[in-house]
């Protein structure tokens, strides 16, 4: 059964990628991506990480993904992009021998080092099916988030507000900040 | 028979180097911005995928915290990134990564 579910999700991820890449219209990129993405949420899943399917769902799949659509259809780029047009020659054998070499790489340093990963060396995952408790992994990675992890989480919410206010800043129209600085003076 | 075999972490992280590589040609190839960078949000997502991976493995928690951290850093860099890509199209419409030279010294 775990295997049927992981190949499921392996293939939809798999194709998913592969579709935003060769996809030639922007919105069917995204579309791929979507799929992508849920794959990533059912292997998830898989791995007893409920909380983060969840978030995947909600934050990638439901928000990131809007926001490019939103993009594409706003600036209304969504003519598709000629994919035999090469600009420059040599670039898609190069990028296709990088993309190789560095998958032969991980692949190897994956094989390879299986034997170094201590299997069982943490402290362990609450697994909802034995604690009976259905929260159980939300509430492990709360108190890991809010008690090793309380500084870095303080920084990640500035992260988000700094991130915010330069956005407004950027898409601002150029005249109106220029009448709100010769306001400023 | 087949239905035994249980999917180990290696598999897990096989399948995030591919998603990974499938990513970064996708960066290398692609000329449209908003296509390039919905390929980092592929790369991004095959390291999330291999810290779920290891976490599970190695049973601790914290790699899962710290793809949490991933995905709030991820939605930071998409609003930014979204609205730098938003400012270039607005004053050079049907801008690919070859006319963004400007900065090129």
């Amino acid at each position: 059964m775990e295997l049927f579910v992981f190949v499921c999700a392996a293939a939809m991820v798999l194709v998913g990628a592969v579709g935003v890449i060769v996809r030639n219209h922007p919105v069917h990129a995204a579309l791929s991506l979507v799929l992508t993405l849920f794959g990533v949420a059912v292997l998830f899943v898989a791995q007893e990480a409920h909380f983060l399917a969840a978030v995947q769902v909600i934050v990638y799949a439901g928000a990131i993904v809007v926001l490019f659509l939103f993009v594409i259809m706003l600036l209304g780029v969504d003519n598709a992009e000629d994919l035999q047009l090469e600009p420059i020659s040599v670039q898609r054998p190069l990028a296709t021998i990088v993309g190789a070499g560095t998958l032969a790489l991980l692949v190897t340093a994956v094989t390879q080092g299986a034997d170094a990963v201590r299997s069982g060396s943490g402290a362990g995952l609450d697994d909802a099916t034995v604690t009976g408790d259905p929260d159980s992994n939300i509430r492990q990675i709360g108190r890991d988030l809010f008690s090793n992890h309380v500084f870095a989480f303080e920084l990640v919410s500035v992260l988000l507000v700094i991130a915010v206010v330069g956005t407004v800043l950027l898409s601002r129209r150029p005249d109106k900040l220029d009448a709100s600085s010769e306001a400023a003076k | 028979m087949i239905a035994a075999i249980e999917p180990t972490a290696t598999w897990y992280l096989v399948l995030a180097a591919l998603l990974f590589c499938i990513g970064t040609v996708g960066v290398m190839v692609r000329r449209n911005p908003l296509v390039m960078f919905m390929c980092v949000e592929l790369m991004l997502n095959a390291v999330n995928l291999s810290f779920v991976a290891f976490a599970k493995e190695l049973g601790d928690v914290r790699g899962q915290t710290i793809v949490f951290f991933v995905m709030v850093v991820a939605a930071a860099e998409v609003v930014v990134g979204l609205g730098i890509i938003v400012a270039i199209l607005r004053r050079k419409p049907q801008a690919t990564a070859d006319d963004m030279a400007e900065l090129k010294g």
